[in-house]
């Protein structure tokens, strides 16, 4: 793949191709690449690895190097309902803990996981910027104010 | 093009008169990420239809955090001619109780009003206090964010009208080192947290050899649990752009970046928009209102590391590698991005920079203390009665922002953390101390980029250093020993603490560990991450103490050493903590007194919230640290 000196562009599949068409190809490209490529995918595929790679002519143990090092990028497909519990300071000594155990507990998965069936995707975040209704639980873009464990328990009931 | 500039401005103003000295209703809703998540969009929505209902004309302007979060979802009323009223906490009823009473029956709604702001107490306003007397804002001024919750963000002639980029202006018309010398004579430091003189920063990269410089806007606010720059952004984007241009011709740079967290999404939307805006009106681009200088600003994502706060890590992510931080020097200011001379300052110091630029040094350093000039924005939140975003003048003490503004906590006070995980725990001793950078260093902490969580009784220390720590520690990049290590290896001391398998001498331990990290790790990130241990340690130690030797955590705060038990006089047998309970750990018969098998509980606290508020039930459940139970 090394020796693979087409221009990317051309040989990427459209989806990429269109992907790729704000940017010049430059190595300082390479986050914001990462943070399209993930939010049209929902994670960064091996697929994503390679067409990265070819379009900015970086290895892929490179462009996988550098999206490892951020929290924000995910290299599993997500499951469908996506439950982000805000684990921030003010989260926390609200009992945010307490309301991440319970979702882990009732999914059976830790945080940064799909569930086994892929309905089910736990994440835990820095913070949502939503401090004064702590603690908070995001349910598929939906905040939820001062969340309490039992709660969670219906919630989660109700999208099962 | 300096006529261009003054005929928008013109025509901006004649707009915003209009608006203010209005024909029709105006309706603000509160659309900042807070009052999103508090329901703002519902609020609209039900604005429209009330509307839409009476066939009602109103102009609705979605403006930006104006600062009582706890409010939120926030919606205004201003009826031609009167003052522009507040009514908090608002849900579907009583957005259109209001507006009925408003718009309909010539009312105020008063009941529902939380304040107004017109300058004077009137006979329209009876019964409703004006904004700025109101507790939680008697005691704040609005510099930085004088415009947030007032103008639409995502219209330039709302920031025009209030004399945006007249700061700008004011700048272009005089030589980069008068525009310098200004920012020295203010006393401007930086608002990151660690308080450097902005002037000094500048003078070094603008003598830089070298014709490319760069500047970058540092919005990545890792701190979990501060969200001031963001606020800023997503009220006033334009505030801290022109601060950006500002800081881009006093050093000599014709292009600008803004880094910032890629999930910061409402924010990014209106910076492009905004800079779109900009180029429309000339403000960006070749020979900015026809003074010969140029400048562009590209927006860059970041992916969410603590780490790229620090200057290198984060140029080190513009450039497209691992966030990780570098030996200084060299400083940025002589090689940064791509090598070339560059500043970076953070969201609110360029913010600033358009008061001082139109107002001028001696009327900013009028604010605050000696030494410490000035404004600085605070994310109040943690147990206090009215959490939200506050400014408050350098010099404020600790108490005014905790008890005055915020309304203290519900529980006695137990400390106050400032600057986030690297910051420092502070005991009630220290309540009146003022919020100065060197006083907040000599406590043991740090002013910080705005962090301030307040705790009360019921937050265990060591449980918030384990917190923190654990924080620093899974966002340490790794490349020096003393920080990758040693952050793992307090963390596992803490571990064993909070879970009941500590040692007395784990203390003494943790104690050297924590000052071997601080003094020996490169970058700003290990240097700071064991205050919060050192801090609590100092503040807290007998609570250590507690955790090591009796095995016991006095706040029943960390879970491993808690248990819950049922009160067999308040026990109602009403079975719900039988259902809610995930691992059967709780046994009983309908009508007789339920008994938790701590072999079994995993300690969720399901059942402690539903005996309490379910109807049923008879509060019969409580938690107390292991020891005292036996």
């Amino acid at each position: 793949m090394g020796c693979d000196t087409r221009t990317s562009t051309s040989a990427a599949p459209a989806e990429y191709r269109d992907l790729f068409q704000e940017f010049k190809g430059q190595e300082g490209e390479l986050i914001t690449i990462l943070v399209r490529v993930q939010e049209r995918f929902g994670y960064i595929s091996e697929e994503s690895l390679k067409q990265i790679s070819r379009f900015l002519k970086l290895s892929e143990n490179q462009i996988f190097g550098v999206a490892s090092f951020f929290s924000k990028f995910r290299f599993d497909a997500p499951g469908t309902t996506s439950i982000k519990v805000c684990m921030g300071t003010a989260c926390h000594v609200h009992g945010g803990s307490q309301l991440s155990d319970a979702v882990g507990w009732r999914l059976g998965i830790n945080f940064g996981q799909a569930s086994r069936d892929g309905r089910f995707d736990f994440q835990r975040v820095n913070c949502i910027g939503a401090c004064a209704l702590a603690p908070v639980v995001v349910v598929n873009e939906q905040v939820h104010a001062r969340a309490m464990v039992t709660s969670m328990q219906e919630l989660l009931e109700s999208h099962e | 093009m300096m006529n261009r500039f003054l005929e928008a401005q013109t025509k901006a103003k004649r707009a915003w008169s209009e608006l203010t000295a209005n024909s029709e209703p105006v309706i603000y809703i509160g659309s900042g990420t807070c009052g999103m998540a508090a329901g703002a969009a519902s609020v609209g929505q039900m604005v429209q239809e009330t509307l839409d209902k009476h066939g009602l004309h109103a102009r609705v302007l979605r403006v930006g955090c104006i600062g009582p979060c706890y409010l939120e979802p926030l919606m205004d009323v201003k009826l031609p001619g009167k003052p522009r009223i507040s009514y908090s906490n608002m849900d579907s009823t009583k957005v259109r109780q209001v507006l009925e009473a408003l718009l309909l029956k010539g009312g105020t709604a008063s009941e529902q009003a939380f304040a107004h702001f017109g300058e004077e107490q009137g006979p329209f306003t009876a019964g409703i206090p004006r904004f700025q007397d109101t507790p939680v804002m008697r005691h704040q001024v609005r510099m930085v964010l004088r415009n947030c919750g007032h103008i639409d963000p995502e219209d330039i002639d709302h920031y025009l009208a209030n004399d945006g980029y007249v700061g700008l202006a004011n700048a272009l018309a005089q030589s980069p080192e008068t525009v310098i010398e200004m920012v020295k004579e203010a006393g401007l430091r930086g608002r990151g947290g660690a308080g450097f003189p902005t002037f000094r920063k500048w003078q070094i990269c603008r003598g830089a050899p070298g014709d490319t410089k760069y500047v970058i806007c540092n919005c990545s606010e890792g701190d979990p649990g501060a969200f001031m720059n963001r606020s800023l952004i997503e009220g006033d984007p334009h505030c801290v752009l022109e601060g950006l241009l500002i800081a881009g011709y006093a050093i000599g740079a014709s292009q600008g970046y803004v880094y910032i967290n890629s999930d910061y999404h409402l924010a990014i939307q209106r910076l492009r928009k905004a800079i779109a805006q900009m180029h429309e009106h000339g403000l960006l681009g070749e020979n900015i209102l026809g003074s010969g200088f140029s400048f562009e600003i590209k927006l860059k994502d970041g992916g969410g590391a603590f780490v790229c706060g620090e200057e290198t890590a984060l140029i080190a992510s513009i450039e497209g590698r691992r966030g990780m931080p570098r030996f200084r020097p060299p400083f940025p200011a002589i090689a940064g991005l791509n090598g070339k001379p560059t500043i970076i300052n953070n969201v609110e110091t360029l913010g600033t920079l358009p008061n001082i630029l139109r107002h001028g040094a001696a009327w900013y350093s009028r604010h605050g203390s000696t030494g410490n000039a000035g404004t600085k924005t605070f994310s109040l939140v943690g147990k206090v009665r009215r959490p939200g975003l506050i400014e408050v003048p350098l010099g404020t003490t600790l108490r005014q922002i905790i008890y005055d503004i915020g309304g203290g906590p519900w529980k006695p006070f137990k400390a106050v953390q400032t600057g986030g995980p690297s910051g420092g725990c502070l005991s009630e001793e220290f309540l009146d101390l003022p919020v100065e950078y060197e006083a907040m260093a000599s406590a043991g902490s740090i002013m910080g980029s705005g962090g301030m969580i307040v705790v009360d009784e019921d937050t265990c220390a060591v449980d918030l250093a384990r917190y923190f720590l654990g924080f620093t520690q899974a966002e340490s990049c790794g490349k020096c020993v003393p920080c990758r290590v040693g952050t793992y290896q307090m963390g596992r001391i803490l571990d064993d603490l909070a879970c009941g398998r500590g040692k007395p001498e784990d203390i003494s331990k943790l104690q050297n560990l924590a000052e071997t990290v601080r003094r020996t790790s490169l970058c700003g990130l290990g240097q700071t991450a064991p205050n919060p241990v050192l801090t609590t340690l100092r503040h807290f130690r007998a609570e250590y103490l507690a955790h090591a030797k009796e095995k016991i955590c006095p706040a029943a705060g960390c879970k491993e050493l808690v248990e819950y038990h049922i009160d067999p006089g308040k026990c109602t047998g009403c079975q719900r903590c039988v259902k809610v309970c995930p691992t059967e750990a709780i046994r009983g018969a309908r009508s007789e007194t339920h008994v938790i098998d701590p072999n079994l509980c995993i300690r969720c606290k399901a059942c402690f919230e539903v005996c309490r508020y379910d109807t049923l039930a008879g509060n019969a459940i409580t938690y107390s640290s292991r020891r005292s139970q036996s």
